[in-house]
């Protein structure tokens, strides 16, 4: 297997649905090692998944738990490799609804974009830039835990989504498989989800009484 | 020329609404380029695009948290068992 850590995130992605081909035909083959190689590559990703959909370690640890075990008993039966990411979600999307004792992800109503749009009134708080931020750990470490908490409030509906795509990489096509949606409403929700985000920082970063990235 | 920001109007609202596939580079050329375009002109638009992509950016590079070991373990030993009972 390739050592992915030299890579961008992004280029990491698109090396491991090469190596995944590979990888699935072998486990479809029963081979052991292979299995063990694909946990290797996707429990950290599935863990840190549970944890921001479920909130809870143990619920994290449930959700990572049964993909793998099903992806155990069920992986040889998965015909197309390509879609062996967004079938690994699919099976963990559905493993934190259980935990919610809900269907699907599917929000009572579809927020709107008017309900979403910035006042025009308000003083903006800069939102802080990734490639600059603030020297001081304390800092850094304030601006992670708003951006966390930002995407722990969003409604399920929207957090799946946003966590797919911004967070775990998933193209869009594969966040449509793996949450059983058209790759339309994948777009809508995705918007929504980081307008609400981005509303969410200003508010919090406003709060804090000190305008983020600004030195 | 640049135009006065006017959330209400066709050209702000309509650009509000696709400011994620502008971002992530799904718009059609024509599209893209009467984004470009508006983008230019109203700089309220351009500044709430730089915000939502400083947004995106963070999201994008939130750090990547391990399994614990303990849960690590845990896990494997299911898969051990599932592994066994399958094996008979």
């Amino acid at each position: 297997m390739l050592d992915y850590s030299r890579f961008e995130t992004h280029e990491r992605c698109q090396l491991q649905i090469i190596d995944e081909a590979g990888l699935l035909g072998r486990i479809r083959k029963g081979d052991e090692t292979a299995f063990e190689q694909l946990v290797g590559l996707y429990e950290d990703r599935l863990y840190r998944f549970g944890i921001r959909m479920c909130g809870e370690r143990e619920d994290a640890r449930d959700v990572l738990q049964d993909t793998l075990l099903t992806a155990y008993r069920s992986l040889k039966d998965l015909q197309h490799p390509g879609a062996l990411r967004s079938w690994l979600y699919r099976v963990a999307s559905n493993a934190c609804l259980m935990k919610r004792r809900k269907g699907k992800f599917e929000p009572d109503r579809e927020i709107s974009l008017e309900e979403l749009a910035p006042d025009p009134d308000s003083a903006a708080t800069e939102i802080p830039d990734a490639a600059a931020l603030p020297d001081e750990e304390l800092e850094r470490s304030r601006i992670r835990s708003t951006v966390q908490e930002a995407v722990r409030s969003l409604p399920p509906p929207y957090r799946v989504v946003l966590v797919l795509r911004d967070m775990e990489h998933l193209s869009t096509s594969e966040a449509a498989e793996a949450l059983g949606v058209p790759e339309s409403t994948v777009k809508i929700r995705l918007h929504r989800a980081r307008l609400m985000v981005r509303a969410r920082l200003e508010k919090d970063l406003t709060r804090a009484g000190r305008p983020g990235g600004r030195p | 020329m640049i135009r006065r920001h006017d959330p209400t109007s066709p050209g702000c609202r309509d650009l509000f609404a696709r400011l994620s596939e502008y971002l992530d580079g799904e718009m059609d050329p024509a599209a893209c380029e009467e984004a470009e375009a508006h983008l230019g002109d109203c700089p309220p638009c351009h500044r709430f695009l730089e915000s939502l992509r400083r947004t995106v950016t963070l999201l994008n590079r939130e750090p990547d948290e391990r399994v614990p070991e303990e849960i690590r373990r845990e896990v494997r030993e299911a898969i051990d068992r599932l592994r066994r009972e399958r094996r008979g």
